[in-house]
């Protein structure tokens, strides 16, 4: 039809004309804002320190496209809520304030000293700072850090948030929470004020790590608002809530009964912290580049439009950020013909990893190609990559695909369907790309796209899974906390195969696998269980049970106004919050 | 006239009860039925079992679908008290729900994104309904001419451009290349009349252009028809002067039909301006309701879409009791 050409044509015009706009009116912009201010230069935070500085003062002004999952310490889970969370509230132990993955070791903070962890690696015991007060002024005590802890029991109330520590002191969940049980956890002993003790019933060389979690922070009891607390966190670090509109506004300010010579970790430099949650994304990264705000407080990188001026017009205030993130598509093992490992094998000859990694925005955008099921910054990861995937620089193997595929008694290929999620920026279009190349030796793959938010339901649910006939899923994974158990074992362990919300969406079911964990985790060496986990990831990578493409790599604008940024392998490679400055 | 008011206030609240059933189905049973747990799309990355279970109990979604809608309904007149595990939580009337998301009553963010909505669609209706209906009139009588060929032709682009299209572009050029005005990160009634104006300026134009291009079109259109009715050729041939032809004869007749839509856009628009909300970050109901998508706050998608259908309802009664003003051939009874 003759009207549908002029109006394709009108629409094509327009979108060029648009285009152009946005590229300008980006370009205008930024030289307003920026023009007496310079970024400290391209990737100047990474590993490094960008613009040290000591001076105080200032408003640190974030922004981003969602708010924070809870302002609980004990029911948040985002990664960008933990950061951000050492601004009002303190653990035990914390992770460094030093750039790359020196930011993964544990220092201590509110405690005297990291653990000492008895003998059979089950008591550890703490001793609290001199000086440690709340924001009314009153002493933070033993019995509060206690208390805090507890309160990840109430699950009724204090609904989110991770369960390691319940699952590390109470496996049969026998306390109730302090709301329905005034007896408190025996596990957790105060003899006074000064000093903590935990008992754990089994050895986990991670423990630490779990009380360095947001959950690990103290409440105060008088201050506890039960479900309400979210709403106005009771402040024990340097800065307190002015003002918390969920989904708008927080501006948080200095809370002046904290003690600097009670904390080693925190510079609190700036006078205020103000995050605006905007809902444009788009806007928000012209805002950025304008110098509206410092910096994005979501941290999961800028926008396509916004990535490409940043790149040109401003190299000097971008990273290339690595996050601890792993892209991968899991092969679920009970699924035909996924349950021959020949058919797993063929599918890791023939993907073409480099041309998903081009779809995604190549390798400054996307990150680099995979090969080991662990991320670079986390104690397993090794260089073994027994596909030779590396040496290809990507390039599927299509003689050896067909190999495999005669082998596992389908030469002409097979049928099969893979899922992945629509809103995530890039991912279905991944899975197209991974369509075609395992289409080139026969495998014809069927691609579902799902809502990211309903993927723990529907591929995080065997039976679903099952009923939907999937046989391949993709996603993305990082870890909770820096270590093997903290990445991998959701993953890989058949212990925590759910009937919903699963992670182990291979449905990897080994004894020996589980075994590697077991060992790995009783170890308090993070060195030495890292030689284990490294054998673990030969295990599943021999297998080809769960084939990673590439490890994420974002563009992230830093601010000119920002001083003390570094990104910290501690909060999967964002900004670390607790150490920005603003005034040079 | 009484009797027929009390007929429609009933019709709009068995209109309004049934939106609100079909809300229930679409987000509570929709998902069940195709095997989904909604507990765990609220539990996000926790997963344990005791956490599942608690926020089950937490959202009262053991009870069947009857009961929670029962429940919600008897809420907004009665209020209601929430179990918030060994926490109870009054929710005061008019409880519209509790959202766990945000411990808050829904009424509380509903009241706080009204005003902002409610600015947006009063200030960018006034400005579609002067651009675009003077513009209509005036193209109808200057047919075919150059002035009324543009005319249509910019209303066609604002009748296919999308919000969000021309929203980024207005914005980049008022906003980041001229820097004539200054969008606020968020509104509230705190902020002063100067702020609101600056913010909303450029949403009511874009809004309002969008509208405007249609109306233009429809009076333009409606105007012609009447403009060859028989009565108008009898009042120009008494002698009336032309201005009072137009302005009494035509256009009041012209605005039966413009009036109807009108109704109902207005309606639409007080239930959330959702893109022109997000494009601009204007924190009303459709940028409410978005947020509450994406969070799967099932309690604010309930609220905003039930203000939504009230809105709707409301604009439609408020319409066909104007009728009786405008046009005095229509009797109600």
């Amino acid at each position: 039809m003759p009207t549908g050409s002029t109006k394709r044509r009108l629409t094509s015009g327009a979108a060029l004309v648009v285009a152009a706009l946005v590229t300008t009116t980006a370009c205008g912009g930024g030289d307003g804002g920026d023009s007496d201010s310079k970024g400290a230069g391209y990737n100047a935070a990474l590993n490094k320190i960008a613009n040290p500085s000591k001076k105080k003062g200032g408003t640190l002004k974030m922004v981003g496209k969602q708010d924070l999952d809870s302002a609980d310490p004990q029911r948040a889970y985002y990664g960008m809520t933990w950061d951000f969370m050492r601004f009002y509230t303190r653990q035990l132990v914390t992770y460094d304030t030093k750039p790359g993955k020196a930011g993964t070791k544990l220092v201590p903070d509110l405690a005297t000293s990291t653990a000492k962890i008895s003998d059979d690696g089950k008591t550890y015991t703490y001793k609290l700072r001199d000086g440690l007060t709340w924001e009314d002024g009153s002493k933070l005590t033993s019995k509060d850090v206690k208390y805090g802890i507890e309160r990840a029991w109430a699950t009724d109330t204090i609904t989110g948030g991770p369960g390691y520590i319940r699952q590390t002191l109470d496996p049969k969940t026998k306390y109730k929470g302090p709301y329905k049980d005034k007896g408190g956890l025996d596990a957790i002993e105060t003899p006074d004020d000064q000093t903590i003790i935990f008992k754990l019933p089994k050895r986990n060389g991670d423990f630490e790590q779990f009380l360095a979690m947001p959950t690990g922070s103290p409440v105060k009891e008088a201050k506890d608002t039960k479900a309400k607390y979210t709403q106005r966190p009771f402040s024990s670090g340097p800065y307190k809530f002015q003002e918390y509109k969920s989904n708008k506004k927080i501006v948080l300010v200095r809370n002046d009964k904290w003690k600097k010579s009670s904390d080693p970790i925190r510079a609190a430099l700036p006078d205020k912290i103000d995050v605006t949650i905007s809902a444009n994304q788009e806007e928000n990264d012209k805002k950025l580049m304008e110098g509206d705000f410092d910096l994005d407080i979501n941290g999961t990188g800028m926008t396509q439009s916004g990535r490409v001026s940043a790149v040109t017009d401003h190299r000097g205030n971008v990273d290339n950020m690595h996050t601890s993130f792993v892209r991968y598509v899991a092969l679920i093992h009970n699924a035909k013909p996924f349950d021959n490992v020949h058919c797993r094998k063929a599918v890791f000859y023939a993907t073409d990893f480099a041309s998903i990694q081009q779809t995604r925005g190549g390798k400054v955008a996307a990150g680099d190609i995979a090969n080991s099921t662990f991320p670079v910054a986390i104690p397993g990861y090794s260089k073994y990559d027994p596909y030779g995937v590396l040496e290809r620089k990507g390039k599927p193997d299509v003689a050896k695909a067909k190999d495999e595929l005669k082998q596992c008694g389908k030469p002409s290929g097979f049928t099969t369907k893979l899922t992945a999620r629509s809103n995530n920026p890039g991912e279905v279009d991944a899975a197209e790309a991974l369509q075609q190349a395992l289409d080139k030796v026969g495998i014809k793959v069927q691609v579902d796209s799902l809502d990211g938010a309903d993927t723990s339901s529907i591929t995080g649910s065997p039976s679903v899974v099952k009923k939907r006939g999937y046989g391949m899923t993709m996603s993305g994974w990082g870890p909770d906390f820096p270590s093997g158990q903290g990445y991998a074992q959701p993953l890989f362990d058949s212990r925590f195969l759910n009937p919903t919300g699963n992670y182990n969406e291979s449905q990897i079911k080994d004894k020996k696998v589980d075994a590697l964990f077991d060992k790995a985790i009783a170890e308090t060496d993070p060195a030495a269980a890292g030689e284990v986990y490294k054998e673990l990831d030969k295990k599943i990578l021999d297998q080809a049970d769960w084939m990673p493409f590439l490890y994420e790599k974002n563009i992230t604008w830093r601010g000119s106004r920002l001083t003390n940024a570094y990104m910290s392998d501690g909060y999967n490679g964002r900004y670390d919050y607790a150490s920005l400055g603003v005034v040079k | 006239m009484l009797a027929y008011l009390i007929r429609r206030l009933i019709a709009v609240i068995i209109m309004v009860l049934v939106v609100l059933l079909a809300t229930f189905t679409v987000f509570f049973m929709l998902p069940k039925w195709a095997g989904q747990d909604i507990a765990v799309l609220f539990a996000g990355k926790a997963t344990g079992a005791e956490q599942i279970e608690g926020i089950r109990t937490k959202l009262g979604l053991d009870d069947p679908l009857l009961v929670q809608f029962w429940d919600f309904v008897k809420g907004i007149p009665m209020g209601r008290d929430y179990v918030n595990g060994s926490d109870v939580t009054h929710c005061p009337a008019p409880c519209f729900g509790y959202s766990f998301r945000t411990e808050a009553p829904v009424w509380e963010t509903l009241k706080e994104a009204l005003p902002v909505t409610l600015a947006l669609a009063a200030g960018a209706c006034v400005l579609w309904l002067a651009a675009g209906v003077a513009t209509g009139v005036v193209s109808a009588l200057k047919r075919g001419t150059f002035w009324d060929r543009s005319a249509m032709t910019i209303a066609l682009g604002g009748v296919s451009l999308p919000v969000f299209f021309t929203g980024m572009i207005a914005m980049g050029i008022f906003v980041h290349q001229l820097g004539w005005v200054k969008i606020a990160d968020s509104l509230s009634t705190d902020d002063s009349a100067g702020v609101w104006l600056q913010t909303m300026i450029l949403p009511w134009i874009v809004l309002a252009f969008l509208n405007a291009a249609m109306y233009a079109r429809l009076t333009r259109a409606t105007m012609l028809e009447v403009l060859g009715e028989d009565y108008i050729r009898t009042a120009r041939a008494k002698g009336l002067g032309e201005a009072t032809v137009i302005r009494k004869h035509a256009l009041r007749s012209a605005m039966t039909p413009i009036l109807t839509v009108f109704g109902l856009d207005l309606g639409v628009l007080l239930g959330g301006a959702v893109l022109t909300e997000s494009t601009f970050n204007l924190p009303g109901l459709g940028l409410e309701a978005v947020r509450a998508i994406s969070s799967k706050d099932l309690p604010v998608i309930l609220g905003v879409t039930l203000f939504a259908a009230l809105a709707i309802a409301v604009a439609n009664l408020v319409v066909d009791l104007m009728y009786a003003v405008i046009d005095p051939r229509v009797r109600l009874g």
